[in-house]
């Protein structure tokens, strides 16, 4: 009992603290220059944090699938792409209210997650990331070719707000959204823990390290594995779903295989394993992406020769080269630098050295 | 009829253009079990010089298109050996991070084409011949797709020949069978992985100037959009197996092609299916070993 509260003290009142911070954001005016465009309150930093705060979402759906259950799906987007369109969708076409609305696309989502888990499942390793990866670009593409004016093509759908409460719309209610972003966010991690903690997890975990050994000891491995593939796939279709209302509307890049692949620089900069470091991978990739994007169209960049000027003008390959250079001489991510930090600190000086 | 005729010719070619791509990632993935997935940059980057090398020559001429393949080719195997010297093999053993370092890779080299050449396609000059059509038991086909066969076939048999007749052939089918074996027996199979990789890279830049003149433009994208085609038929024609892949190149192109004709644009969609369809029934794909 000692120790659950002692667990509790450490590391669930910083936790809360945090939380309490954040929830109360929105009515605080800090300025973070560099990191927000303006005051916490104003709703484009608002908007921007709440982006950070589903992004982390996803990345801890992503998590469950890579980190868990050590399962390198290249199809992730497919789901989150199905709680975008499916809603965007269902709203536009039908006049079901919200949650209603939102009930039905998760059960979709789920169906969806469990015909193509049971299928991609049957091969392994990176014939599986194959798989995954070639039934997501299927998605894409149905998405961009708009069968029967469904989901506009290229240029995206925009959200029908005539089934959605009125304190979820317009730009007014930027913070309406804001908290809707972080209960998605503290919804999913506390889901994320609980399956960790579960049976089903540890048997995850078990299949991820060995699999022939979870088959002896009298394990299913596939069941197991196919689980937690439909349990992030509809995580991520619930944050799909968030994402629509924030950003009020539906884009195809969300269903591309380059959007999936995002979600594994976030988990693998974050450290792959680690729940706080898919959700700190996340947010600094956002950050970073909308950032390094004023920085490519600043002064000082476009007066930089084009040898300089070219690379630094893309966002992407700032991040992909960041990428490559984490994964080459970071093992671990930023999570595991920082516990080598801790361990490190921890020590008694001079022993360091050994 | 001749429509059939030129679904199927313009189904050969697309498939030529395929398994230029899938060669490399099959042989890459049998010998060394990385999912190669900047192999659509080799292709773009080998698009790109090859054609500006051929335009220094001479825009629309014979000699511009042949010297265009071959620097095409060099710059993709020069671009791969060089990913697998400074990237790949630091990570030896390691796959998943292999894989991660190929997927960094990608994002922000296309992220550096676009910045360099622009993010929209650019339309390419060809020769006359090849921007013009034969007919062929009544079907008017695309001279491009004559072009993207015959390479691809001089491609096969050039890379079975090497496999089955050159040392080093050798070593790489015998690495592909059993590594350690092979490195128990003091041959460095490091070497072949370069080579392997070298060669892989070289028919990604030729398909990438072959894709050029087939679709006319050239664009940043142009790799991405053929490596998810030459993964599913890496993976339909069984992972690591050259004439599996060869085999899936054909079918699954022809399938797409009639598909989009016949079946209301659905191309993209069987192939999908059909991939699902292999894994069901042959896990390990047409001619893959069973794992």
């Amino acid at each position: 009992m000692s120790h659950v509260r002692t667990r509790l003290l450490t590391l669930g009142l910083p936790a809360a603290g945090l939380l309490v911070l954040l929830a109360c954001l929105p009515l605080l005016a800090i300025p973070l220059p560099g990191v927000l465009p303006g005051y916490t309150y104003e709703p484009g930093s608002l908007q921007l944090l709440a982006l950070c705060f589903l992004t982390a979402a996803l990345a801890l759906s992503y998590h469950l699938l890579f980190g868990l259950a050590g399962l390198m799906s290249f199809g992730h987007a497919l789901y989150f792409a199905a709680g975008i369109y499916g809603l965007a969708i269902v709203l536009d076409r039908t006049d079901v209210p919200l949650l209603p609305a939102a009930a039905l696309v998760l059960v979709g989502g789920i169906a969806l997650a469990f015909v193509v888990g049971a299928v991609s499942l049957r091969v392994a390793g990176i014939s599986f990331a194959m798989v995954t990866l070639a039934f997501a670009q299927a998605g894409n593409v149905l998405v961009r070719r708009d069968q029967g004016d469904l989901t506009g093509g290229e240029e995206g759908l925009a959200l029908a707000t005539d089934g959605v409460p009125d304190a979820l719309v317009g730009v007014v209610n930027t913070r309406h959204l804001y908290w809707l972003a972080l209960a998605v966010l503290v919804a999913v991690h506390l889901v994320v823990l609980w399956i960790e903690r579960s049976r089903a997890g540890h048997m995850a975990a078990a299949v991820r390290e060995n699999e022939v050994r979870v088959r002896i000891i009298g394990g299913r491995p596939y069941l197991t594995k196919l689980v937690v593939f439909v349990l992030a796939a509809s995580l991520a279709t619930v944050v799909g779903m968030a994402y629509l209302l924030l950003q009020s509307g539906a884009s195809p890049t969300t269903s591309t295989a380059d959007f999936t692949l995002t979600l594994l620089v976030m988990v693998v900069l974050g450290g792959v394993g680690s729940r706080w470091g898919a959700v700190v991978g996340a947010v600094l990739y956002t950050l970073l992406d909308q950032r390094l994007g004023e920085l490519a169209h600043s002064a000082a960049v476009a007066g930089l020769p084009a040898v300089l000027r070219v690379p630094l003008s893309e966002p992407m390959f700032l991040l992909g080269t960041c990428f490559v250079l984490v994964v080459l001489f970071l093992p671990g991510g930023l999570a595991g630098a920082a516990e080598r930090l801790a361990a490190r600190r921890g020590r008694v000086p001079g022993k360091v050295a050994a | 009829m001749s429509t059939l005729v030129l679904l199927l010719a313009t189904g050969l070619g697309l498939g030529g253009l395929y398994f230029l791509v899938a060669s490399g990632l099959s042989l890459i993935y049998g010998l060394m079990g990385v999912l190669n997935f900047a192999h659509g940059s080799f292709l773009t980057l080998g698009a790109f010089v090859g054609l500006a090398a051929g335009n220094a020559v001479g825009a629309g001429t014979w000699g511009g298109l042949l010297l265009g393949l071959a620097v095409g080719a060099l710059t993709g195997a020069a671009a791969a050996a060089a990913t697998e010297l400074g990237l790949i093999r630091p990570l030896y053993q390691r796959h998943i991070e292999q894989v991660l370092v190929t997927v960094g890779l990608s994002l922000a080299t296309v992220a550096l084409f676009e910045g360099i050449w622009g993010p929209n396609p650019r339309p390419v000059t060809r020769t006359a011949w090849l921007g013009s059509t034969t007919e062929v038991l009544g079907a008017r086909v695309p001279n491009t797709a004559f072009l993207n066969v015959l390479a691809a076939a001089a491609v096969l048999c050039g890379i079975v020949a090497f496999l089955r007749y050159t040392r080093y052939g050798l070593i790489i089918r015998a690495g592909v069978e059993n590594r350690a074996m092979v490195t128990a027996l003091g041959i460095d199979v490091r070497r072949a992985f370069t080579l392997v990789f070298a060669v892989g890279g070289a028919a990604a830049g030729l398909g990438g100037v072959l894709a050029t003149q087939s679709l006319n433009y050239v664009s940043p994208h142009l790799g991405a959009s053929l490596l998810i085609f030459a993964f599913i038929v890496t993976v339909i024609g069984g992972m690591g197996s050259l004439t599996g892949a060869a085999v899936a190149s054909v079918v699954v192109a022809v399938l797409q092609q009639l598909a989009n004709f016949y079946l209301d644009n659905t191309g993209d969609l069987i192939v999908v299916l059909l991939l699902a369809l292999v894994l069901l029934v042959r896990p390990s794909g047409l001619m893959g070993r069973p794992a």
